[in-house]
């Protein structure tokens, strides 16, 4: 049969439940939009807004005061904010890659999640933007960034890897709407026609666009999707190697490496996936959605999550050799006393004072993915929750150990210093979970959160086997009637 | 109801299976209409074949567009770090030199020759499949029928529009009633 089909000769079956139907699809995924919401998303919602009110009081107080209430200081001058930034980014990049390049890999069960990671994309970049933004200190003066024509004739410096990330990041968010909502287009189309009431009907056929589900559209459409698929791929790629171009540029040892690109990648992709899984998880019991999202689906993302653990570690191994086979010093003291606390250097023995962050990147990031050798792990639900949270964590640390163990203590010591974070700090990154979690609980609850037309296509039969029929068309009795005559 | 009169707008023939609407769609091809479209609830695989159509060529305008994204990256940065003149007054360029380089080193600006191609490259898809489909439209007469709100569901349709040069109210129905389609309409519009 055609390309549709699993492939039985390799072990593939059919993603969805035998006797699954279209119409089961239809109701499972667009009744979340329709039935009352449940008392545990009214609970979340309000929990989220009221997150992001602190997020917005955290951020009136750093602009009245300016960005001495975080405690950035010499030497560390990036510190939360940057490490935020990465971390947000970072996440954003499992939604573009398991709606991209799983695409072009025709993996299939990325049906089933992909609308949802690209929302989780979406958002995370949003989070992940405001902070370099509000790290100017003076937000209002942002459009410096741009190269807009000014009196004062003067235009940003695009041999600066900020610059280029400013373009990077601003990309892939449009991209990124753009692909998200061009996938959504016949999910409205569902919708609408489901509507009971004129509102719904009207909200939904606007962003619908009139779409008629015509073969003469699904044929460029299609066409279109697969353009997005491969602009996006090389999009995704690039923007986490432009984001270590901030740091592998630089001269900061611990920073000045050319392992980076393809080490920051791996790492948001595994921490993209980590957090599909956990909120994948969360919205697959509250919304019941386990006939569409099979421990199969699960087990795969797992199988993921194992593959860029071991990237990860690999760049981890790979930073302490260069480390050591370069003999630079100032790399060596990084990566012995800096991170893993050796008191290399230190007269006193005294380990260095940031140790336990890199501990705990290493805990959670090479160490605990492990347990996903073993299926039993892959295919139990409490234990991918908890493994899919300690690995957002220990993603945390991997950007928080780059950024301030590399800084604190460079080159000179009459400039080392130390860095200590502020509950400014502390509110301003939890009160972006509160914008990250009212977008995405909006999301869950007035979007389809599954794409709807591609999992009705993975569906058993839903194409027609076209040779066979144009064959078989010149026989009797396959039509009741002549075709009329002119 | 102001205006009372209507005109045929187009015939909707409904199906049940993917297969019954290939076969469908193979004898209307087959019988030489145009104007004439199959609706299904996602992208079915093989109906272009089925169909007749030609190959999409909208990858054509996200290539051009995608070049000229690069294009326009080269001169921004050209003329705003290495070039000195004041094109059409928007402000001076300024040849800045960093870390030694050349004010116009290329290599440098490779990414954001990439992310604007990739920029342009993503609008003109996108726009370039609205024009290439003339959606947005939300008049079309197809939506007067209220069975046609399946076809984004779990039922197919094929659509014969009465602007096709040999639609004919007898023979089409006739075409579309020898396909042993489970639900036959008259889809009607009013006259402007």
């Amino acid at each position: 049969m055609s390309y549709d089909a699993p492939i039985k000769e390799i072990g593939e079956t059919y993603l969805l439940p035998e006797g699954t139907t279209a119409n089961d699809v239809t109701e499972t995924i667009a009744g979340v939009t329709e039935n009352p919401a449940p008392r545990g998303w009214w609970l979340l919602f309000l929990a989220s807004v009221s997150v992001l009110g602190i997020m917005g009081a955290a951020l009136a107080y750093l602009f009245y005061q300016g960005v001495g209430v975080w405690g950035n200081n010499a030497p560390v001058y990036w510190a939360w904010d940057i490490t935020n930034f990465v971390w947000w980014i970072g996440i954003g990049h499992a939604g573009t890659l398991i709606s991209a390049i799983l695409f072009l890999f025709r993996q299939k069960w990325r049906t089933s999640i992909n609308r949802f990671a690209e929302a989780m994309t979406v958002f995370a970049v949003l989070c992940a933007g405001l902070f370099p933004a509000i790290h100017t200190g003076r937000p209002w003066f942002d459009y410096y960034l741009f190269p807009l024509p000014n009196q004062m004739d003067m235009w940003p410096n695009f041999k600066s890897p900020l610059m280029w990330d400013v373009f990077a990041v601003s990309t892939y968010l449009t991209i990124s709407v753009i692909f998200w909502y061009v996938g959504l287009i016949p999910d409205f189309a569902t919708l609408r026609d489901r509507s009971k009431n004129l509102t719904r009907k009207r909200v939904y056929g606007f962003f619908a666009l009139g779409w008629r589900g015509a073969h003469r559209h699904w044929q460029h459409y299609e066409r279109a999707y697969l353009i997005f698929a491969g602009i996006s791929t090389p999009l995704v790629l690039s923007v986490h190697s432009v984001v270590s171009f901030d740091f592998a540029t630089s001269v900061v040892p611990g920073w000045h490496t050319t392992i980076f690109p393809p080490y920051f990648v791996a790492g948001a992709v595994f921490s993209g996936f980590a957090l599909v899984m956990t909120l994948m998880l969360i919205c697959r019991s509250v919304f019941k959605l386990h006939g569409i999202v099979t421990i199969k689906h699960l087990d795969l993302m797992n199988k993921f999550m194992l593959g860029t653990a071991l990237l990860v570690g690999y760049a981890y191994a790979m930073e302490f050799f260069i480390a050591w086979y370069s003999s630079n010093p100032y790399e060596q003291w990084v990566f012995l006393h800096n991170r893993l606390g050796w008191g290399m250097l230190d007269s006193k023995g005294n380990w260095g004072p940031l140790w336990w962050a890199y501990y705990a990147m290493v805990s959670c990031n090479v160490i605990v993915p492990q347990i996903f050798w073993f299926k039993r792990a892959r295919t139990s639900v409490p234990i991918m929750l908890i493994a899919s949270v300690l690995i957002n964590i220990g993603m945390w640390f991997e950007r928080f150990v780059i950024i301030v163990t590399s800084l604190y203590q460079d080159f000179l010591p009459s400039s080392w210093g130390m860095f200590h974070p502020t509950l400014i700090d502390v509110l301003t990154y939890l009160g972006t979970f509160g914008l990250f979690f009212t977008l995405f609980l909006l999301f869950v609850r007035w979007v389809p959160m599954i794409a709807i037309a591609e999992v009705k296509g993975t569906l058993p039969g839903a194409h027609p086997d076209i040779h066979a029929l144009e064959s078989r068309q010149e026989e009797p009795g396959t039509a009741a009637a002549p075709v009329p005559a002119e | 109801m102001a205006n009372e009169k209507k005109k045929p707008a187009l015939y909707l023939a409904e199906y049940d299976t993917p297969n019954a609407i290939a076969r469908a769609a193979m004898r209307v091809r087959d019988a030489g209409y145009q104007k004439w479209d199959c609706h299904t609830p996602y992208a079915m695989h093989g109906m272009d074949e089925a169909m007749g159509l030609k190959p999409t060529r909208i990858g054509v305008i996200s290539f051009i567009f995608g070049m000229l994204g690069v294009g326009t990256a080269v001169l921004m940065m050209q003329y705003t770090n290495a070039w000195t003149f004041n094109l059409l007054d928007i402000g001076w360029g300024y040849p800045l030199v960093v870390g030694g380089k050349p004010p116009g080193a290329f290599p440098s600006m490779v990414p954001i020759m990439f992310e604007l191609g990739v920029l342009l490259c993503g609008f003109a898809t996108l726009f370039g499949l609205l024009g290439i489909i003339k959606l947005p439209r939300h008049n079309h007469p197809i939506f007067e029928s209220d069975r046609f709100e399946a076809a984004s569901g779990d039922k197919f349709f094929i659509s014969i529009e009465a602007d096709d040069q040999k639609f004919d109210l007898e023979r089409t129905k006739a075409l579309l009633e020898s396909t042993n389609p489970t639900y036959l309409e008259l889809v009607e519009e009013e006259v402007q």
